[in-house]
């Protein structure tokens, strides 16, 4: 028996496939055409396990394109899904940090993984995984190395936050003869501060799981750790979470 | 079974008719008296022989028009509200000899001051707080200055005999949507949240009240007759919201769609928010005084521009229990900092009382539905 799960975020359509007892995971662009590429995406994980549309018995579908899935039986949204996937991969967490391509959210929840409290951020792609790409892609980083900034770096520090201002900022900075990585740990501390900000103002205590594409940039949790004071934890996929949520209540069908 | 639909929609073209109504009122030499917010004392602009009528304030394609005198990190209200004026694309707006405001928040009152060169402009100072003797004296002399204002504009007599008809006339209309907006503390509400915005624009905006109170009263009755005989219009299965916080209008029915989609699954069964519940729930003393009478009403409502505002806590409680709503849901327009602020003991008090709570800060523009979808469908997902 497979459920499987479809997230269809801003920048990537991740899908994962539960059989359960493991999982298999796919991601890829969203790009334009939301219809077709989530068919792609799914197809993709189904023909890695020679499977086909008839053998899952449940699909659920998150993010914010949800509504577009036309193969899914329902949707779920992703707040309640990142809370299902993080309660299944760190067990016992009950506060999560999900950084997206386009937002920010806090959710707490209970034992069982069930949302009881959240928090998103304004429209705006501030402090988000968009800005984050943006930022390295201005700075000539890769994703990688901009997750691996040095530990003795000094940190520059950046006032703007709005994704078009922190560009001419960094640019001006640039201008002044900044190293580059100093401003790059400015730009992640920058991001921390305002993530720390958001834990605190609903959850006080405890670890933290960080899920989404944004969390497997290393320097970027352990500033956000460091200006909580509380442990950030980061699953192995965390950019999957949602979708490993989303299979696992299919799979469940009645969260 | 009665037929609700078209019942609904003789209210939607009654509302639609306002302005033509208000054109007659004036061709008829009737003062027209413009207002923007529920602490305007209509009793005494009904007692000085005028209509009192809401002014356009909803919508976002003035906002553009207001920026070019006031700054963009303002209340889109506001901003609304001048705008309309400003380009004079509010019927209301055009047809009012004159316009009542208020002090009741910074943005506001400094507008104001913009409008008043536009229309004659009549501004009430609200007290910041409703204890203490002193508030009383001073909103009475407010109200007994407008008395004033009102009676040398429009060369009338303001007597105790007419203020009397007006409160009763007043709470009359009150007690029509009371009995109508008590429908939803039903098991299975009858109405979606924006068929009651519908409603009660259609009190609004019908300028003869005997026919308006008829039409809501018998629009009472017909649903009620419908539900005891099984009619559910209401899926049963939808969590029941009760909204809090700033005005809605217009603009803010993306609110009600969000909540009550199928995808969502919510269904609105009360509003606290300015104008509705808050506003109908306490009449005027018909037994005292009518100015100490008037004074007392509209002293007392509970908004957040009031410092401290601790009763606005008691009554979301007292509504949730009454409407037997499941969540709470904070609708906080953007840059009103008095909501904004006030929205942390809101969540605090609630969440002492295990009442699940969310606020949402959004403005007039319609770019923000599917966040809202998002954060309305989770809060759902949670209760």
């Amino acid at each position: 028996m497979y459920t499987a799960g479809i997230d269809i975020g801003s920048s990537n359509i991740k899908t994962a496939l539960w059989n359960g007892l493991t999982f298999d995971v796919w991601s890829q662009p969203t790009g334009w055409e939301i219809e077709s590429t989530s068919q792609a995406a799914i197809q993709t994980l189904l023909e890695r396990s020679s499977l086909n549309m008839g053998d899952i018995s449940h699909i659920v579908a998150t993010g914010y394109g949800r509504k577009m899935c036309g193969f899914a039986e329902r949707s779920v949204t992703e707040i309640t899904c990142h809370a299902a996937g993080a309660s299944f991969m760190i067990n016992g967490a009950e506060t999560v940090l999900d950084i997206g391509g386009q937002d920010i959210k806090v959710i707490t929840m209970d034992r069982d993984g069930k949302v009881t409290d959240f928090l998103m951020n304004d429209k705006c792609a501030a402090g988000t995984g968009r800005f984050l790409s943006n930022m390295a892609v201005l700075l000539g980083y890769s994703l990688k190395d901009f997750s691996e900034i040095p530990d003795e770096t000094e940190i520059q520090t950046i006032s703007s936050m709005c994704t078009v201002f922190a560009e001419s900022e960094v640019i001006s900075l640039l201008a002044r003869g900044i190293q580059k990585q100093n401003i790059a740990l400015g730009l992640l501390d920058s991001i921390a501060l305002r993530a720390a900000g958001m834990v605190d103002r609903l959850s006080s205590s405890g670890s933290v799981v960080m899920t989404g594409g944004p969390a497997l940039n290393k320097t970027l949790a352990s500033l956000i750790s460091k200006h909580l004071g509380r442990p950030v934890l980061t699953p192995e996929m965390p950019q999957h979470s949602g979708a490993i949520g989303a299979a696992l209540i299919a799979a469940k069908r009645n969260i | 079974m009665h037929n609700i639909g078209e019942i609904i929609e003789k209210m939607r073209e009654g509302t639609a008719m306002g302005p033509v109504r208000v054109k007659e009122i004036k061709e008829r030499g009737i003062p027209v008296v413009g207002t923007y917010c529920t602490f305007t004392p209509w009793e005494l602009i009904n007692a000085a022989g005028g209509f009192p009528v809401s002014l356009c304030s909803t919508s976002e394609k003035p906002i553009a028009a207001a920026e070019k005198h006031l700054p963009r990190n303002l209340c889109p209200l506001i901003k609304s509200s001048y705008g309309f004026a400003l380009t004079d694309t509010c019927p209301y707006f055009h047809f009012c000899d004159m316009v009542i405001g208020e002090t009741t928040c910074d943005g506001k009152k400094k507008m104001y001051e913009y409008l008043g060169q536009m229309r004659h402009t009549h501004v009430m100072q609200l007290p910041q707080n409703v204890d203490g003797k002193n508030s009383m004296v001073l909103w009475k002399d407010e109200i007994l200055r407008l008395k004033s204002v009102l009676e040398a504009t429009f060369n009338t007599d303001i007597t105790n005999e007419k203020l009397s008809a007006s409160i009763k006339l007043r709470n009359r209309m009150h007690r029509t949507m009371m009995e109508f907006y008590d429908l939803s503390k039903l098991p299975c509400p009858v109405l979606t949240g924006k068929e009651i915005m519908l409603v009660s624009d259609y009190l609004k905006f019908s300028f003869d009240y005997e026919e308006a109170i008829k039409l809501v009263s018998d629009l009472t009755l017909k649903l009620k007759e419908n539900y005891d005989s099984g009619e559910r219009r209401i899926c049963p299965g939808a969590k029941r919201i009760l909204i809090t916080g700033c005005p809605m209008g217009k603009s803010l029915e993306k609110v009600a769609d969000a909540i009550e989609s199928r995808e969502t699954g919510g269904i609105i069964v009360g509003f606290e928010n300015c104008g509705n519940l808050k506003c109908s729930s306490s009449p005027v003393d018909e037994s005292s005084d009518p100015i100490d009478a008037i004074t007392e009403k509209y002293l007392n409502i509970p908004c957040s521009v009031m410092s401290p505002n601790t009763k606005r806590l008691e009554l979301i409680k007292k509504y949730v229990r009454e409407y037997r709503a499941e969540g709470v849901i904070d609708v906080i327009l953007q840059a009103c900092h008095t909501y904004a602020v006030e929205s942390h003991s809101v969540r605090e008090c609630l969440q002492e009382a295990e009442i699940p709570y969310m606020a949402a800060e959004t403005d007039y523009s319609q770019g923000d539905t599917g966040q809202l979808a998002t954060r309305f469908g989770a809060f759902i997902e949670m209760i």
